[in-house]
């Protein structure tokens, strides 16, 4: 940044000097000539207004020979004077404008407002790199659960949107490469505040030099990086970056979540959906007979993997096998057939009519549409897996009625936006997923008595003097608090708020769904589901004295000197 | 030889020189110091100021401060000159002159301390 006002100096400096040199001499001739005055004396001008008409000569307004007119000596002098000034000036002034309509001059301006809008910033935040689909949608569901997040894009364009972007706090946007550490540490990379580094841009190779930067600058930092290949995800896990997300291994993962045991699928995007969004309807995809994978490139793959994991053996269509490995790879050939899915001939050699379920996974939108309405035709009943990779085609896979639409930016801003908000939600999770499927049913039960008909509220809550400043005070003076207290509503102490505690962490250790009877402790972690009204009403008794008192012994008690005065009297 | 540090010492040197020659003199008497003589003393160290734009050595940030204190120094001199003979028309009062004198002997520190730092830098440079 200083180069670029040191540059700028730099080339003010000759049109400077000669507009200073021009001018001086201008000025010292018309001292030097003599004049007359009104009367016809000889009259010097003086360097007071010499400077005065040469200010207005060169910058052509021009007020006439003032104080008196000029004698013909002078007005030679000035014939001289004038297009010498009047160049100089404009040679100035035109030097003075490129300068800062310059491309490099202007960037530098912008990044120098930019680092002093992040050097202010004061919240704890994170910086997002790329504000493609996966970003955006990030930075949305950030926002919305108030997370402070800075947006650094190498594309101009994107930061402008940014900028009309209706969002809920303020996000700064920089216009440079992640790729280069300079960007990153204007973004806040060594800010005090910086929380974390995400890395969702859409190439392998900058979000793992983001990665490389941030462990070595700030490697307290978490780091959270998109990988779309093995190799990559490999490469940044090894230097520590914290979570490193595959939107193909997820949506693999989530699909087999789905055939094993539907109603734990059910419960992520009930846990992880955005507020007043409606309950999803369980799906239950065939977990026996016959799947067609279209497409065996990266998703296919794993899709394939994991198919194969809950002993469904599918079969793939593919229309270019040998850039894809096919031949190559364990698969027997019989088990996969060249060509694009997308016309009844392959469809047919693939079995569809006495498939169940189809899976259309190739990167182009286009064909995975067309073979969902192919194969839709030839057979009604099949279970039929999208892939949607543009987000501009949404309306059409909503449109084509897929059972699943898999959406990798979403998948990706929902985890990481999870991750973020509530690192608690996802090792409920990840404990929910080893349970048994009548656990898991039970829970949705559960879940679905809370909330009526919009997906449960999740929210984190810490046991201590800011959270919970009543609980905190009851419980450091050795008294008893549950969680069934917590529970309770505190305008009617006999009834329970619409919420329940998911997990409980205390000193590392995890509870799984603890139970009301349970006393919580100071520096206790819950994670809580219910409905808004109820986590709104939770904070009166975790925080308003009398509140909890009413909860705790059913009645208000008082500190009030007067008021225990009056009753007293009585 | 940087052609570069000719004209800079150049004008550094003649700033200090004319001011000189425009200080010397009986402070309270207009007929010791010339209008032009500060005319001259003005633009040349304007100029020395401007040469020092874009410097990014620490010597340069020193020298670009000690120039921008001359010149602000003469333009209070200029100024108070113009107020009492255009605009008061109290003329070259011994008062006046003795303040504009003063000023511009401010200004002469200012470039002496330019020219030490010049020299200092000079004999520091080894080859």
């Amino acid at each position: 940044m200083n180069n670029i006002i040191f540059i700028f100096f730099r080339r003010m400096r000759l049109p400077l000097l000669s507009l200073v040199t021009v001018f001086s001499l201008t000025a010292l001739g018309l001292t030097l000539i003599p004049g007359q005055d009104t009367d016809g004396n000889v009259w010097y001008m003086s360097y007071f207004h010499a400077f005065y008409f040469v200010g207005y000569m060169s910058t052509t307004i021009g007020f006439g020979e003032i104080p008196y007119p000029f004698t013909d000596a002078q007005r030679l002098w000035v014939m001289f004077s004038i297009y010498s000034t009047v160049i100089v000036w404009l040679y100035a002034i035109g030097t003075l404008l490129a300068l800062i309509q310059d491309k490099t001059f202007q960037q530098a301006l912008k990044e120098l407002r930019f680092s002093r809008k992040i050097k202010h910033l004061r919240d704890p935040f994170y910086i997002v790199c790329g504000y493609g689909e996966t970003g955006a949608a990030l930075v949305n569901v950030l926002t919305e659960r108030n997370q402070n997040v800075v947006v650094v894009d190498i594309n101009p364009d994107v930061i402008n949107f940014l900028k009309l972007e209706n969002l809920r706090l303020f996000v700064p946007g920089l216009n440079g490469d992640a790729a280069r550490p300079i960007h990153l540490i204007e973004a806040g990379l060594e800010h005090p505040l910086c929380q974390g580094v995400i890395a969702v841009t859409d190439n392998n190779d900058v979000n793992l030099k983001i990665a490389v930067t941030s462990k070595l600058l700030s490697p307290k930092l978490k780091v959270i990086c998109r990988a779309d290949s093995h190799e990559v995800e490999d490469n940044m896990s090894s230097f520590g970056t914290d979570y490193i997300i595959d939107p193909f291994d997820t949506f693999a993962i989530h699909l087999a979540t789905a055939i094993q045991s539907p109603a734990l699928n059910l419960l992520n995007p009930w846990l992880t959906g955005a507020r007043y969004q409606t309950l999803d309807h369980p799906i239950y995809p065939p977990n026996q007979g016959r799947w067609i994978i279209c497409g065996y490139g990266r998703f296919g793959k794993t899709v394939y993997q994991q198919l194969k994991n809950n002993s469904i053996k599918p079969i793939i269509i593919e229309s270019s096998p040998e850039t894809t490995g096919l031949p190559d790879s364990d698969i027997s050939p019989d088990d996969w057939i060249k060509g694009w899915g997308t016309e009844a001939v392959t469809l047919n050699k693939a079995g569809i009519t006495d498939a169940v379920g189809i899976i259309a996974g190739t990167d182009n939108d286009a064909n995975n549409l067309s073979i969902i309405m192919t194969a839709k035709q030839m057979n009604p009943n099949l279970f039929v897996v999208a892939r949607n990779n543009l987000e501009e085609n949404k309306r059409l896979f909503d449109a084509i009625k897929a059972d699943i639409v898999m959406h990798p930016s979403s998948i990706i801003a929902n985890k990481i936006g999870g991750l973020l908000a509530t690192p608690l939600l996802y090792a409920f999770m990840g404990l929910a997923s080893h349970q048994t499927r009548d656990w898991t049913s039970e829970l949705v039960k559960r879940v679905c008595l809370i909330v009526k008909e919009h997906v449960p509220e999740v929210w984190e809550l810490v046991i201590n003097n800011e959270e919970a400043l009543a609980v905190f005070n009851k419980l450091a003076a050795n008294e008893f608090v549950t969680i069934g207290h917590i529970l309770g509503n505190p305008r009617k102490r006999d009834e329970q708020l619409f919420a329940m505690p998911l997990l409980l962490q205390r000193n590392g250790i995890l509870t799984l769904l603890p139970d009301d009877a349970m006393s919580l402790q100071i520096n206790d972690k819950l994670l809580l589901s219910g409905r808004l009204s109820a986590r709104y009403k939770m904070e009166w008794t975790l925080l308003n004295r009398y509140a909890l008192d009413y909860i705790l012994y059913g009645e208000t008690t008082t500190n009030n000197w007067l008021f225990n005065l009056i009753m007293g009297s009585r | 030889m940087n052609p570069e540090k000719v004209i800079f010492g150049f004008f550094i040197v003649l700033a200090l020189t004319l001011n000189f020659g425009f200080f010397v003199g009986d402070i309270e008497n207009p007929n010791h110091h010339d209008v032009y003589e500060l005319f001259a003393v003005v633009v040349v160290n304007v100029i020395a100021t401007i040469l020092k734009f874009g410097d990014r050595t620490q010597m340069g940030a020193v020298l670009l401060a000690t120039s921008l204190v001359a010149v602000l120094q003469l333009f209070a001199a200029t100024i108070v000159w113009t107020f009492a003979v255009h605009i008061l028309d109290i003329g070259l009062t011994p008062t006046v002159m003795a303040s504009i004198v003063s000023l511009s002997g401010g200004a002469l520190l200012a470039n002496v301390i330019s020219v030490v730092l010049l020299v200092i830098e000079t004999v520091m440079l080894r080859r």
